[in-house]
């Protein structure tokens, strides 16, 4: 694409928003290349979109856990001094709600996007695909929401219907 | 100080009309001070020249109990946790940047400004990455509005009223001059494709925390904001840059901000689902409740600070919406039952706090203080049943709920429920 088409189909966008400051403004940025772009890119939509290749089993996942999860989170992820991870389903509309990725959480893909951002807490970023697909499947099993024998990776996975799919009402418009 | 005669009350159990303090200046007003300026003598410190200048300043010693409270972590963390601003010995609007409130997922990370960039991608027809230099370069805007975390208040939802102090309950909010780069003429740079909708925001902190916002947001008024308070950002609040979304719930106003990934369709990350929703008492929970309701709260008296002797009081506090601007503070002293307008001091700001005051003789007798603001949409600042009302036992967000503080016949002040 040239520079030329980009300025014009930027300056559509800003009459697009309205009255815009863009024409006064310096455009210090600077273009990227597809690899810098998804060196950064950690987005994983609900679609599975930004999934990275690999796969994971429920069994994998319990060595991993037990090695990085458990201290945290409790054997069986009933809770530690952390977040409990499972149980709690038809818990929601009682006095006593509890709040895990089995009960709560409407998307399984959420769980590997957060993993694989965030945890385990004291090393992010060093578990591989590999074994976040298969911690993710372990804390899925352990919810009853996949099997002892399932395997996930980025197709699989999007495809799974979480218990508590439907258990929300946006209050933002999605338009 | 009994000279109140001049003023007529406005409302129940001593509270006067908003105009007093104007009136006072000339009239009752000595009534709220203690003159004991025997200035015959000359005081140890005016015996020889003070210490000199410094190259940065501090706060008198002798404060240096007005610090941020109630810092907590999570087990096993030193970096996932809270820390909160003391409103009770605040004034004004402005917190001081040393006492903004806190909520961080990993700890604060020590960015080289150097190697931190900006990255804008996605739906754009040109993926574009900043530096920090570069973005010092664009035409700053700055405004002054208030930052509260959506879990703000939530303690309010125990069944029993909990004993702590105003910042204890209610610290999780602060006020501050923010300034940067409106995001719109960065998003326009970038050039957003027609099927955007959302824009997925990442820090650089170690849980590279994520939320998805809104595209109508980021073209309204939202920076990168580079400055708090005249300063560059400090660490605990985002340097170099970080997102600010004015009025909506704080966890989206991304600190240490690292991309913007434009979609068409939120990501649903851990953040806006499993944490910042809302869920009801049917068991279904509210997803997206981003804009701060209409609230206010009375930061002195309150909880932490004693009143003397009887006589007249300024009752003041906070008032502020992410709606929009406070239109309107009413306070009572007799637990609701009446209530009089408050005077607003002159910053009547857009998504801001803003500082109310009233003026009101204490008897000495037991007596609930409360206050309740309006903001110009209308909104009216709710009771705390009404918050409750049809939500889960256990959900804590968005608590907005009208704070009732019960001045004691010894002049203690405590949290109750009215």
């Amino acid at each position: 694409m040239s520079m030329h088409k980009a300025r014009c189909l930027a300056a559509i966008a800003a009459l697009a928003w309205g009255p815009a400051a863009a024409d006064d403004a310096p455009a210090l940025g600077e273009p990227l290349a597809a690899e810098e772009i998804a060196a950064v890119s950690f987005t994983i939509l609900p679609d599975g979109s930004g999934l990275p290749p690999g796969s994971g089993s429920v069994a994998d996942g319990e060595a991993v856990y037990a090695q990085h999860c458990l201290a945290c989170h409790g054997a069986g992820g009933e809770g530690g001094p952390n977040d409990r991870l499972a149980g709690g389903r038809g818990s929601l509309d009682s006095a006593a709600p509890v709040k895990t990725v089995g009960s709560y959480w409407p998307y399984a893909t959420t769980l590997f996007d957060y993993l694989r951002r965030a945890m385990p807490y004291t090393a992010p970023g060093t578990l591989s695909a590999d074994e976040l697909y298969a911690v993710t499947a372990y804390v899925l099993h352990l919810n009853g929401i996949v099997g002892a024998d399932a395997v996930l990776d980025a197709e699989r996975l999007p495809a799974i219907e979480m218990p508590n799919r439907n258990g929300f009402e946006r209050a933002w418009p999605d338009q | 100080m009994t000279d109140t005669d001049e003023a007529a009350p406005a409302a129940g159990n001593g509270l006067f009309d908003r105009r007093f303090f104007l009136r006072a200046g000339a009239a009752g007003g000595a009534a709220l001070l203690v003159a004991r300026a025997g200035a015959a003598e000359r005081q140890p410190w005016m015996r020889a020249p003070g210490a000199g200048m410094s190259d940065h300043g501090a706060p008198a010693p002798q404060t240096s109990h007005i610090r941020r409270i109630a810092v907590s972590s999570q087990p096993g963390t030193t970096g996932a946790g809270v820390s909160r601003t003391p409103l009770e010995f605040l004034d004004g609007i402005i917190t001081p940047s040393r006492l903004h409130f806190e909520r961080h997922h990993s700890g604060i990370p020590a960015i080289d400004p150097d190697r931190h960039r900006l990255v804008i991608s996605g739906l754009v027809e040109r993926p574009l990455a900043f530096s920090v230099e570069s973005l010092a370069r664009y035409p700053q805007v700055s405004r002054i509005q208030f930052l509260e975390c959506s879990g703000n208040s939530g303690g309010m939802i125990a069944p029993e009223p909990r004993q702590a102090s105003c910042g204890e309950l209610h610290g999780l909010l602060s006020v501050s001059e923010w300034g940067g780069v409106p995001l719109s003429v960065l998003l326009d740079e970038a050039g957003v494709r027609p099927a955007a909708r959302w824009v997925v925001a990442d820090g650089a902190d170690a849980a590279m925390m994520s939320r998805s916002v809104p595209l109508e947001k980021l073209m309204d008024d939202a920076i990168v904001a580079l400055h708090q308070n005249g300063e560059p950002l400090r660490p605990s609040n985002g340097y170099p840059m970080r997102l600010f979304l004015p009025g909506w719930e704080g966890n989206m106003s991304v600190k240490w901000l690292r991309t913007l990934r434009v979609t068409d369709q939120p990501a649903m990350t851990k953040d806006e689902t499993s944490k910042y929703s809302d869920l009801m008492a049917d068991g279904k929970a509210r997803l997206f409740t981003f804009p701060m309701g209409v609230k206010s709260l009375i930061t002195s008296p309150s909880p932490g600070l004693f009143l003397g002797p009887r006589g007249v009081y300024q009752v003041s506090g906070l008032a502020w919406s992410g709606a929009g601007r406070i239109r309107r503070v009413e306070v009572s002293a007799d637990g609701g039952r009446s209530w009089a307008d408050a005077e607003l001091d002159a910053h009547v700001l857009d998504k801001c706090a803003t500082r109310f005051r009233s003026a009101w003789h204490w008897d000495g007798a037991p007596a609930v203080l409360m206050s309740r603001a309006t903001d110009d949409a209308g909104n009216v600042q709710p009771t705390r049943a009404a918050v409750l009302a049809g939500r889960a036992a256990n959900a804590f967000y968005h608590y907005n709920g009208i704070q009732a503080w019960q001045v004691t016949a010894d002049g203690e002040v405590h949290n109750v429920y009215a």
